[in-house]
């Protein structure tokens, strides 16, 4: 039985950032991502030319028996030397055309996700934290 | 006996000369002062003689912590010493523009770097330093705070021409030189109010170490820090292992590791070698 946000902190070790099957955490505050359901939101496709996932690149996600597309705003693997590396795999829901689903992001967001300002530029706009 | 007794006398002669001197011209300025001030209004305003500041340099610095960063020690391998002499002068030019103050795993620091995605260009985090690690110019530490209930870590550099500001907010050490069990402990151990003002500390003396032992979260954890080789005494195992599963994490036990001669490798020479090298190149 899936317990939603509390569990995923003790998972196993982040190997290479996010790929397909990893689950995610849904940081934004849609309903879709919020809404309890026996699994976990997991990813079924990441959208780059190579199968991992960074920060910034958009995944297809598998929630609550539906397809939906999401942005990937963290994760637990460290990456570049100055930028956060998070506890958890953030991910916030979003349209085919780039516009989030919720209407606000809680969770901290990297700076350097501010380099794609005119593809999710009300993305960045719903963030309430930048670290 | 008598060399020192002569030494002291030196010394207050020395000091008395100085007071002489000071009396001197506090004479000579106060007595220009008053006839610039009989020509324009009637008796001037008392201004009180600037008192001297003795300051007994012999005595600091001696009692001065002695504190060597661990990036300066280069590590035991076959490269050439040119190489790290070489990176110690780059090391000392860049302290001498930007303060790297001393601190410790376990001390919490606040450090801002230029961004180009923030307006205003600065971006400032605090956070407790989990790990010192790297040698060198590429040394770097990690800072480990929890956000709005996120745990984030940044490891940044210490010599990286984008830092702009260092400081200590705390200083103390705990009881390991690695504190990435924090990761796996309850998150009030790792969350630090972005608000917090520094805690004074001194410069003299020993750096105080923190006691703490961290309750843990229920396993699993992202590495078995009950295992000999992380050698952790920060964790309050009782709470979390029975003896049973601390006889069991025992099995990993490597006790010839502190006999091993191969591994040993003393800093102690080198140590004062570079600390001297590197006051002397500061001071310049």
């Amino acid at each position: 039985h899936w317990c939603g946000v509390n569990d995923l902190s003790s998972v196993s070790a982040a190997v290479a950032a996010i790929q397909k099957l990893t689950r995610v955490r849904v940081v934004d505050n849609s309903a879709l991502g919020n809404s309890h359901h026996h699994r976990p939101p997991k990813v079924i496709h990441v959208y780059t030319k190579n199968v991992i996932g960074k920060v910034g690149d958009r995944v297809l996600l598998a929630i609550k028996g539906q397809k939906k597309k999401a942005l990937i705003v963290g994760h637990k693997m460290p990456g570049a030397r100055m930028t956060p590396r998070f506890d958890s795999n953030n991910v916030v829901l979003i349209e085919e055309n780039g516009n989030p689903t919720g209407t606000r992001i809680k969770a901290p967001i990297p700076t350097h996700l501010r380099k794609m300002e005119g593809e999710y530029s009300k993305l960045l706009a719903i963030a309430q934290r930048f670290v | 006996m008598a060399a020192a007794c002569t030494s002291r006398t030196r010394q207050m002669m020395g000091l008395l000369r100085i007071l002489r001197n000071f009396s001197q011209n506090e004479r000579l300025l106060s007595t220009s002062v008053l006839r610039h001030n009989v020509a324009s209004d009637g008796p001037p305003k008392f201004t009180p003689p600037s008192k001297p500041v003795i300051i007994d340099k012999t005595q600091k610095e001696a009692s001065l912590r002695r504190f060597l960063s661990p990036e300066f020690i280069p590590p035991r391998q076959r490269t050439n010493p040119v190489k790290f002499s070489i990176e110690r002068k780059d090391m000392i030019q860049r302290r001498k523009v930007l303060n790297i103050p001393e601190f410790y795993a376990g001390s919490i620091l606040a450090v801002t770097m230029t961004d180009p995605h923030v307006n205003g260009n600065m971006n400032r985090f605090i956070g407790i330093c989990i790990q010192r690690s790297g040698k060198g110019l590429g040394a770097t530490f990690i800072l480990r705070n929890v956000v709005d209930g996120q745990g984030v870590e940044i490891c940044y550099e210490l010599y990286s021409p984008r830092m702009r500001k260092i400081e200590v907010l705390k200083l103390e050490k705990r009881l390991d030189d690695n504190l990435m069990y924090l990761r796996d402990a309850l998150p009030e151990y790792s969350t630090f109010n972005f608000d917090m003002q520094p805690v004074h500390y001194e410069i003299t003396g020993d750096v105080p170490v923190n006691l703490l032992k961290v309750k843990m979260r229920p396993k699993p954890w992202s590495k078995r820090w009950e295992r000999p080789k992380f050698n952790i005494k920060g964790i309050h195992f009782d709470l979390c292992l029975t003896p049973e599963m601390m006889e069991h994490a025992q099995k990993w036990a490597e006790p010839w590791r502190p006999y091993d001669m191969l591994k040993e490798y003393d800093t102690s020479s080198l140590e004062e070698h570079i600390f001297k090298e590197v006051q002397e190149n500061l001071r310049k």
